[in-house]
């Protein structure tokens, strides 16, 4: 049985799934339940400077039959009074003292953060986290977001709270950023114990198309929010990677973002986060998932033999390389699985319309083929099937050769000009424009050529 | 003991003949819409006589855009909602669906067809704007689905259309000879009162045309005539006892019930003769009316019955028995009244069917329902010069243009594909008008 426990920065955890900072941690109530459902830990509901909140506050991206696949909030920090806040940091802590109770904080001036660091040691926190993430509302007053954009600030007030806290801190960043290593190294710099991240994304999550007003709508007007949920998992994986990987980095890593099953837990610890933090997935499906998520990962390191999350934390950063270290020689094409196939011709037309054109139809038959000459394996096909592994891509070269585009760059072996035969297009089969008008389409599709 | 108890109240027919297909609500809707993969040339769209863009309309639903879904349906099928709740989609659309291929439901691509009509029906929302008119004039015979699916496709055109049907309802067979668990009345009427709103044709009703004198006028004032008089009654079976009272077609039985509901007795054991799904109907409905003993009788084997598979089943599921290899060779009666039938044992021998001798054997029975193919209407064909008929009574046409042996005549539905569903009617009645109007604007 594998042993999901975990020592986070200092921090100890019965498993690294931790609630994110955020409605979920609004109240000792809603952790307590949290922790007696599973949770490993907890970050509270930032504790600051005092705000009053307008509704409504919340809108979604629907996909298809899925709902809040995208999820976006203008909730500012939290608007309980910060005694009531410590008051249930402590019972929390009296009931569960082996779980994690992190206090994410916001505040301003030097003063009020050395203030507020001590109030809730004193409370009994197990760890800080500095809230420099939030888009919306608090950075329009200089805080959140604010300061994770200017790394020299957010190293400042890193500084000031190591002056006082004698529990970890994790410095929680925005990735409404170009490149989130400058932030993370100035956490460094400024003494943090681990970062955090990602925080939620600028976004506007839609538009109300009668009242011509984005949402969340309130009173008429709206404004932009923070983004998060199962949309934007790829890039906190991103840039949880970018962390990991960077040497001037180098502390412990809470992944964020769009995790909501053990196997998003598992993707963020193979890039090198030590816990995880979930927020949207709880606010749609309650605390009820951690069941789910412990099973899971549980299962996921008995059936790897791993016996800890440190046998397998960051075990995929070896291989993520910058594209110019790709082996160039490596060549996969598409191959359609007959007995599989049903039919659909979804992969025909989006490498049709979308790709190369390196799939036909079959006359008397609804199986496309592929036509192995024009196939620059992209994946596109496999991809749009419908139907698992009927379109696989098979391996062509033997594997004998190795070159990638910076080899290719050191022995002078790559294109210079725009028409340079070194270039990767000049074989590929590309059909003249005029064969577009007189390729056949569907009757029904009411083309010109009908 | 039968399944279901005698109706005696409206609610108590409609609960026995609950919708196969019931309307969609927007939640149901979306989640299926939701499914559609969007198949390239998709075989639904192969798979149904009148071509509708089926992909499109249910990502069009999918999207919210339910006028533009109902105007992909109509551009292509007047009757779509009808076509939605009563068309045998198993094995047009739904049964081209590619995930059967995977083992997966197909998507209900019927109920989603009456989900956006029935909506846009209901808001009674305008969906297509008419030409100006182009003077001339198209009489149609018959307001059934091939005669109504014309009307609107001519008046696309601009044509002025005057429809004369003999009865007093539209839609021919979608109300009056379908089995009332697919659509009811107040459904199929809608729908039609839609249609006369959007395409503005004229019904002249309880207007038959019978006569040679009453042709003559219409070719007088009318550029062209469609035929879409369907076929006629139950063809008698020529055996003996057939003038006995509670002895009946099916055709005529259906239409009964669909007009009258629980106010038709159906007594105790009824007999059914046939097995192609006017039989299936017919006994399925019995049985739903509360017959105590419904008894299906078939002179072949089960796998030579010429309904659906999916008609059996549901007969079955009403607790209806069957009887196979039993040829009818007697009505028998006292009084006047049916009180049985008379079958003998059938065998096939070099691929005929023949009676085995000394095989007789009786089944009591309180009515006797004959679901065994309609006559043909040749006595009034023939009425009309240059139109001819074919040996099995249909109307020898141009399967592609419509048009007849007389060219002003055009001809589509059951009088001339010899009884199919009413999406191939649909289908039937357009393309004719279509041709119609090359015909008329431009002949050569």
């Amino acid at each position: 049985m594998a042993d999901l426990s975990v020592n986070f920065a200092g921090i100890q955890s019965p498993n690294p799934f931790w609630l994110a900072s955020a409605p979920p941690t609004n109240s000792g109530y809603q952790i307590m339940k949290a922790f007696d459902a599973g949770w490993g830990g907890a970050v509270w509901k930032t504790l600051g400077i005092p705000v009053v909140n307008v509704s409504s506050r919340y809108g979604a991206v629907n996909y298809r039959n899925s709902r809040m696949v995208g999820f976006n909030n203008i909730e500012l920090i939290s608007d309980r009074p910060l005694s009531d806040n410590l008051r249930e940091i402590e019972e929390v802590k009296k009931r569960f003292p082996h779980h994690a109770v992190i206090a994410s904080l916001m505040v301003g001036p030097r003063e009020e953060w050395h203030q507020i660091v001590r109030d809730v040691e004193n409370a009994g926190a197990d760890g800080i986290e500095l809230n420099f993430g939030c888009p919306h509302g608090m950075c329009e007053r200089g805080m959140g977001s604010a300061v994770g954009q200017e790394p020299k600030v957010l190293k400042t007030i890193v500084e000031w709270v190591k002056e006082v806290s004698t529990v970890p801190v994790i410095t929680k960043l925005t990735p409404n950023i170009t490149d989130i290593t400058q932030p993370a190294r100035a956490a460094v710099a400024g003494g943090t114990d681990a970062l955090s991240l990602i925080n939620t994304i600028q976004s506007l999550v839609g538009v109300d198309i009668d009242r011509f007003v984005p949402y969340p709508i309130v009173d008429g007007k709206s404004t932009n929010g923070g983004y998060c949920g199962p949309a934007v998992k790829p890039i906190a994986l991103n840039m949880t990677k970018n962390c990991a990987q960077d040497p001037g980095v180098k502390v412990p890593i809470s992944g964020i973002g769009g995790i909501e099953n053990w196997r998003d837990a598992v993707e963020f610890i193979l890039l090198g986060a030590g816990t995880v933090q979930v927020c949207t997935a709880v606010m749609h499906f309650g605390f009820g998932i951690i069941r789910e998520m412990v099973a899971g990962l549980s299962g996921y390191m008995d059936d790897k033999g791993f016996a800890t999350i440190e046998d397998f934390r960051g075990k995929a950063l070896d291989h993520v390389l910058t594209w110019e270290n790709l082996n160039m020689k490596y060549k996969v094409v598409a191959e359609i699985n007959e007995e599989k196939c049903i039919g659909c011709q979804l992969c025909y037309t989006a490498c049709e319309d979308g790709a190369h054109q390196a799939i036909k139809l079959t006359p008397g038959s609804r199986v496309p083929h592929i036509v192995e000459e024009n196939c620059v394996g992209c994946n596109l096909c496999s991809l749009v099937c419908p139907v698992e592994s009927c379109i696989t891509m098979e391996r062509r070269d033997d594997g004998s050769e190795h070159l990638t585009w910076s080899e290719r760059t050191m022995a002078g072996n790559v294109p210079l000009t725009f028409d340079d035969p070194l270039a990767g297009g000049l074989h590929h089969s590309v059909p003249s424009p005029t064969e577009a008008l007189s390729t056949p389409v569907p009757r029904h599709y009411g083309l010109s050529q009908n | 003991m039968a399944l279901y108890q005698s109706p005696t109240s409206e609610s108590d027919f409609e609960r026995n003949f609950q919708q196969l297909k019931p309307l969609m609500n927007q939640t149901e809707a979306h989640y299926e819409s939701a499914r559609c993969l969007f198949c390239y040339d998709a075989p639904c769209v192969t798979a149904c006589p009148t071509s509708i863009d089926i992909p499109l309309f249910i990502r069009q639903i999918h999207a919210d855009h339910v006028a533009g879904a109902a105007k992909t349906i109509y551009e292509s099928n007047p009757f779509g909602y009808a076509c939605g709740k009563v068309c045998p989609t198993e094995v047009l659309c739904e049964g081209a669906c590619v995930y059967n291929l995977q083992q997966v439901k197909p998507i209900e691509i019927g109920r989603l067809q009456s989900y956006a009509t029935g909506a846009i029906i209901h808001q009674e929302q305008q969906l297509f704007i008419l030409p100006p008119a182009n003077g001339m004039k198209v009489a149609i015979i018959g307001a059934g689905p091939a005669g109504l699916s014309c009307a609107c496709e001519l008046r696309m055109r601009g044509f002025e259309v005057v429809v004369f049907e003999a009865k007093d309802k539209p839609s021919g067979l979608t109300i009056y000879g379908v089995a009332p668990y697919k659509i009811t009345n107040e459904e199929v009427l809608d729908e039609m009162t839609y249609l006369e709103k959007q395409f503005g044709f004229q019904i002249r009703y309880n207007h038959r045309i019978e006569t040679r004198e009453q042709l003559a006028e219409l070719e007088q004032a009318y550029e062209a005539i469609f035929i879409g008089i369907g076929l006629g009654e139950t063809a008698p079976l020529q055996i003996p006892g057939e003038d006995l009272e509670n002895y009946m077609g099916a055709v005529e039985f259906i239409e009964k019930l669909r007009m009258e509901h629980h106010a038709v007795m159906v007594p105790a054991r009824v007999v059914v003769l046939g097995g192609g799904n006017t039989a299936m109907d017919a006994a399925s409905e019995c049985a739903r009316m509360g017959a105590e003993s419904v008894v299906l009788a078939y002179r072949r084997s089960p796998n030579e019955m010429g309904a659906y598979h999916f008609e059996y089943d549901l007969v079955k599921g009403a607790g209806v028995q069957s009887l196979f290899n039993a040829a009818p060779v007697a009505i028998l009666g006292n009084n006047g009244r049916v009180t049985g039938v008379k079958f003998q044992k059938t065998a096939l021998e070099n691929e005929k069917l023949i009676l085995i001798p000394d095989s007789d054997f009786v089944v009591e029975a309180d009515w006797v329902i004959r679901a065994t193919g309609q006559a043909r209407r040749t006595s009034f064909l023939n009425l009309i010069p240059g139109l001819e008929t074919d040996a099995k009574g249909r109307i020898v046409w141009n399967a592609t243009t419509g048009q007849t042996g007389n060219p002003t005549y055009f001809a589509g539905g059951d009088a001339a594909n010899g009884g199919k569903e009413v999406v191939n009617a649909a289908a039937e009645g357009r393309k004719a008008a279509q041709h119609i109007a090359q015909w008329l604007l431009s002949p050569s």
